[in-house]
């Protein structure tokens, strides 16, 4: 009798090894690839290292703007910051769920980010000095990560796909809110232009960095193409994001920090300066502005929650003891 | 024991008039914190007017390893479908 049933969802058993070979017929054939799914070690292990590097992103990413929350100009713009905040959290959710349909354990994910065996996105090591690197942020950064994103919806695994749907379709309201707070700023007082066009000089080069070393330094890109977990190189996804920045700029009336910055008749594509990135690799490396106080900030709030998770199982087993000894 | 809080699965029904549909999943103590939790990361922009929650070991689901063998009597019934027939020319509302 053949193993008719099981369960799609928390895999606890990892999906049978798969030859590359075969791999390819089946991405070919079915072009997306399920939980339960055979697949290689290889596509496993990449992606729940970029699906769990990615949730660790959204759930650190909380911090730099969380930091505005108390200080926000008005009441509408906190309420505001509020919803980014919690989609932000949500994001980090759905990531994580999608990381265990490959047969990981959520707990040991946030280990792995607490003791730095993952990564979270080198962007949120930046500190927010001003109301005005919140629009920053929500312009640039999530500009930056929706350029990155939205082709994710098409990867080839499934789980990991629907989740970006979702995270794409929330994302566009970040964007929105950071342009609107910069081009409020960039109309106000001289004062507040030169807060935002300060914002803008810091968060330009940093999130262009977003996308990664240069495609020549780029060693795992080809097999992420092939296996379907990338759909585009670093720089072409950095030209697409220089393109459609570009003339926002213009709308909000702030100069970006890059002199060579200029319309390109024959590429059909603007050129821009060189990215510095020995700095990228630095702040990977836990150089950055903020990087210990990201990790120690994160680690004390899971530390200090430890109590209403604690409490949340004694209710839960009450119940259930109650509901037994009632039967 | 935190660290063993069981996975749900969420089903959203996104208004009156359609089923539920499956939106991902998330971990909880118990069936209402479940049900709190799915509001909160499921349903932040009024995707629903009903949520169910349903312990995710408890699905039992067909196994992709036996896909072909098991939906393999469907294969040759073509004439289950309309336009396996043919229809003369000029008849109209069939």
């Amino acid at each position: 009798m053949p193993h008719v049933y099981g369960n799609d969802f928390g895999a606890p058993e990892r999906a049978p090894e798969l030859t590359d070979e075969a791999f390819a017929a089946l991405l070919a054939d079915d072009g997306r690839v399920e939980p339960r799914d055979p697949m290689p070690e290889g596509y496993r292990r990449t992606l729940v290292r970029q699906i769990a590097q990615h949730a660790h992103s959204e759930i650190i990413g909380m911090q730099p703007e969380g930091n505005w929350i108390s200080r926000a100009p008005s009441l509408r713009r906190k309420a505001i910051l509020m919803a980014k905040v919690q989609d932000e959290a949500g994001h980090g959710l759905y990531l994580y769920a999608a990381a265990e349909t490959l047969g990981v354990d959520r707990a040991d994910l946030l280990d792995q980010l607490h003791t730095g065996r993952q990564k979270y996105s080198s962007i949120f090591n930046y500190p927010t000095l001003s109301w005005a690197d919140v629009g920053a942020i929500g312009w640039l950064v999530d500009g930056a990560a929706i350029v990155n994103q939205v082709p994710l919806c098409r990867c080839s695994y499934g789980p990991y796909a629907r989740a970006m749907v979702r995270v794409c379709k929330e994302e566009s309201f970040h964007q929105r809110q950071g342009f609107e707070i910069l081009h409020t700023l960039s109309h106000g007082t001289p004062a507040q232009k030169a807060m935002a066009q300060d914002a803008v000089d810091r968060y330009w080069w940093p999130s262009l960095m977003m996308f990664g070393p240069p495609d020549d330094d780029s060693p795992n890109s080809a097999q992420s193409m092939a296996w379907g977990i990338k759909r585009f190189s670093n720089d072409d996804l950095r030209q697409r994001f220089v393109d459609m920045t570009v003339p926002q700029a213009e709308v909000l009336g702030l100069t970006l920090p890059d002199p060579e910055i200029r319309w390109n008749e024959e590429r059909g594509h603007y050129d821009f300066g060189t990215v510095d990135f020995t700095e990228l690799f630095e702040v990977i490396k836990g150089n950055g502005p903020c990087n210990r106080d990201r990790m120690a900030h994160r680690v004390a709030a899971h530390e200090d929650g430890a109590w209403v998770r604690e409490a949340a199982d004694a209710y839960a087993a009450k119940q259930v003891a109650r509901t037994e000894g009632a039967a | 024991m935190s660290r063993g809080w069981p996975l749900w699965e969420v089903f959203v029904r996104s208004r009156r008039g359609l089923s539920h549909t499956h939106v991902g999943s998330l971990h909880a103590p118990d069936a209402e914190m479940a049900l709190r939790n799915a509001r909160d990361v499921y349903t932040r922009r009024q995707e629903g007017v009903s949520l169910w929650v349903v312990p995710s070991a408890e699905i039992v689901a067909s196994d992709p390893g036996e896909r072909e063998a098991f939906f393999d009597p469907a294969d040759d019934k073509v004439y289950r479908h309309p336009t396996f027939y043919d229809v003369p020319e000029g008849v109209e509302h069939l």
